[in-house]
């Protein structure tokens, strides 16, 4: 009887899981079309583009010597170190100016009592969705000595030119951690903070005790949304500094250093491998930045249901 | 609904007792939307004004003196904007049709069915949502070339619907997992298939696909890099392109730089300001996810 049962479920087991192996038509069917576009138009390049590091513009497989350009006695040492201490540099305005202020003005959102949050949320909002390009000329034209609002060429200045930018830029997309915060601060059930103060505490100590624990995973999230979104970061400077990310390359990021080393500029023409090998960089340096988070950050930290 | 609750309680609780002064809070809230929007006002106000007065008062309304369309002008007859509009039109709806319906069915499949590779390929799926598609640029314009789609739409919206689907087959799981299961096991028994179990299941996750919509909308419409490198044909251009280079060509004519931005912003702010519930909303939502 036992051994009987014993025998039937092993073969419904085993029947099962070669059934389990073939996958149904219809999952195939939904799966495709994402499936083909991500793997040809995403995956594949992505791939590519790490393996033409290894090859000459000829095609010869030179191994890491296109990597080797990139450290202390390369062609591409200087400009790129320059690049990605650039590209650090408005990462950190990013993550010391703009996503404060955005959890600031969340905060100050969800206060209660609040009328017009709607509004504020609205107009706050606003420059984020603009296009870099405009977010870019409108600043050239407000901060140019030209119109006279501001005295100093900001712009043209070795010294101000990166933090100028950096500032433009948070200007334009302080609304993502903005509307990332208010949703998780709407998020939180007041009953948890009204215990609080039935406890004496005060608004501070709630806020570093119950609210900013709970905002944390949040800020992880966007910290690493920033750093990779600010590693290809190259619309802003392109268009307002040029491809040659002026002054002297004061404002030379990764993502105008791969676009010149591709594509060339002036009296550098450009290269199939130098591009890729620069593409090979920003990939490891974003995937750095990525394990960082996953491991150092995203498992130490606890998330609360609520 | 319950986001609406909860602010409803939190209006009802700060009138009993409210706890920081709510006329600060005005006050710094209503300071950082003049940081916000004084720039886009100061443009679009100057690019009505003649040369003179831009120069003179930049900070005053235009007026009968002022006024002047001269910019508008030269922007109209040196570029050919309403193409540029219409070519980015047709590429950002194109990808946001294609991320929204593929991925959701994607999406589905991963959230729905038990098949061996589930967790793989959702993984496979979601490694895109943190490698920026732009690394893969080199070999992209290769592909395109042997394709032969340099200098047509095709070519950006395919890269953009690669480049949306991970996060939005990511964020759409989430929300097909709350679909209930109740639902999709009444419409089988009732001899749905399961393609018809997709289309019933579509309209309850909504949120998701307004979400979606959004995320995918903005960097697309705004994107200067594909374009630049895909599609810089006069014919194709986009018009975060089209500015960038009228705007780069016309640099020292301030009239006609002041009316190309306030051309490229207006549409935009526009639709914003009629569907700003909604977008904000989802990016809530997406947030949350």
């Amino acid at each position: 009887m036992t051994q009987k049962t014993v025998t039937e479920t092993v073969e419904t087991k085993t029947g099962g899981s070669a059934k389990r192996w073939r996958i149904p038509r219809h999952v195939i069917v939904f799966l495709a079309p994402a499936v083909i576009i991500y793997t040809l138009f995403m995956v594949y390049p992505l791939i590519d583009s790490l393996r033409l590091s290894l090859y000459s513009d000829e095609g010869l497989f030179v191994g890491l010597d296109n990597i080797r350009e990139l450290f202390p006695g390369g062609n591409l040492s200087s400009s790129f170190w320059n690049a990605l201490r650039n590209n650090f540099v408005f990462f950190a305005f990013h993550f010391f100016v703009q996503n404060p202020i955005g959890l600031l003005i969340a905060v100050l959102l969800t206060q209660p009592g609040l009328r017009g949050r709607g509004a504020y949320r609205t107009l706050i909002f606003g420059p984020t969705l603009l296009s870099v390009v405009i977010v870019g000329f409108i600043w050239q034209l407000i901060l140019s000595p030209l119109w006279g609002l501001v005295e100093t060429p900001l712009l043209g200045k070795t010294a101000t030119a990166l933090p100028t930018l950096s500032l433009m830029s948070v200007w334009q997309y302080i609304g993502i951690p903005m509307m990332f915060f208010y949703a998780t601060l709407v998020g939180i059930p007041e009953d948890l903070l009204e215990a609080a103060r039935v406890d004496g505490a005060t608004g501070w100590k709630i806020f570093w005790k119950i609210t900013f624990p709970l905002l944390l995973p949040m800020i992880g999230i966007i910290s690493i949304i920033t750093y990779i979104a600010n590693l290809n970061a190259f619309d802003l400077i392109y268009s307002v500094q040029g491809a040659l990310a002026g002054p002297e390359f004061s404002t030379d990021i990764m993502g105008t250093l791969f676009y010149r080393s591709f594509f060339g500029q002036q009296l550098q023409i450009g290269s199939t491998a130098v591009g890729a090998t620069v593409a090979t960089a920003m990939f490891v340096v974003i995937l750095i930045g990525v394990l960082v988070y996953l491991f150092g950050f995203q498992r130490r930290v606890t998330t609360y249901e609520l | 609904m319950t986001s609406l609750t909860k602010d409803r309680d939190l209006r009802a609780h700060g009138r009993r007792k409210p706890r920081m002064s709510i006329v600060g809070i005005h006050v710094g809230l209503i300071l950082y939307t003049l940081l916000a929007m004084g720039p886009i006002l100061l443009i679009i106000m100057n690019s009505f004004k003649s040369r003179r007065a831009i120069f003179d008062s930049p900070f005053s309304f235009p007026n009968s003196e002022t006024f002047s369309l001269e910019g508008y002008e030269t922007a109209f007859d040196r570029a050919a904007f309403e193409r540029y509009f219409l070519n980015s039109i047709v590429v950002t709806v194109a990808s946001i049709f294609l991320v929204v319906i593929f991925g959701a069915m994607a999406a589905h499949a991963l959230a729905e069915y038990r098949f061996p590779g589930n967790t793989l390929m959702g993984l496979y799926l979601a490694v895109g949502v943190m490698i920026p598609i732009r690394l893969g640029t080199v070999s992209i314009l290769k592909l395109m070339v042997n394709l032969n789609l340099v200098n047509t739409h095709i070519s950006l919206i395919l890269v953009y619907t690669a480049m949306g689907l991970p996060l939005a087959v990511f964020i759409l799981s989430q929300f097909f997992r709350q679909v209930p299961r109740d639902l999709k096991d009444a419409a089988r028994i009732d001899g749905a298939g399961e393609y018809k179990v997709f289309w019933l299941a579509m309209p309850l996750i909504r949120p998701g696909l307004a979400a979606v919509a959004v995320f995918t909308m903005l960097p697309v419409w705004n994107d200067l890099w594909f374009p630049l490198i895909l599609a810089p044909g006069e014919s194709t251009k986009t018009v975060t392109l089209g500015v960038q280079v009228f705007l780069g060509q016309f640099v020292s004519d301030w009239q006609a730089v002041l009316a190309a931005l306030t051309l490229a912003m207006v549409p935009v702010l526009i639709l914003y300001v009629i569907f700003s519930r909604q977008m904000l909303r989802g990016i809530m939502s997406g947030a949350i996810k």
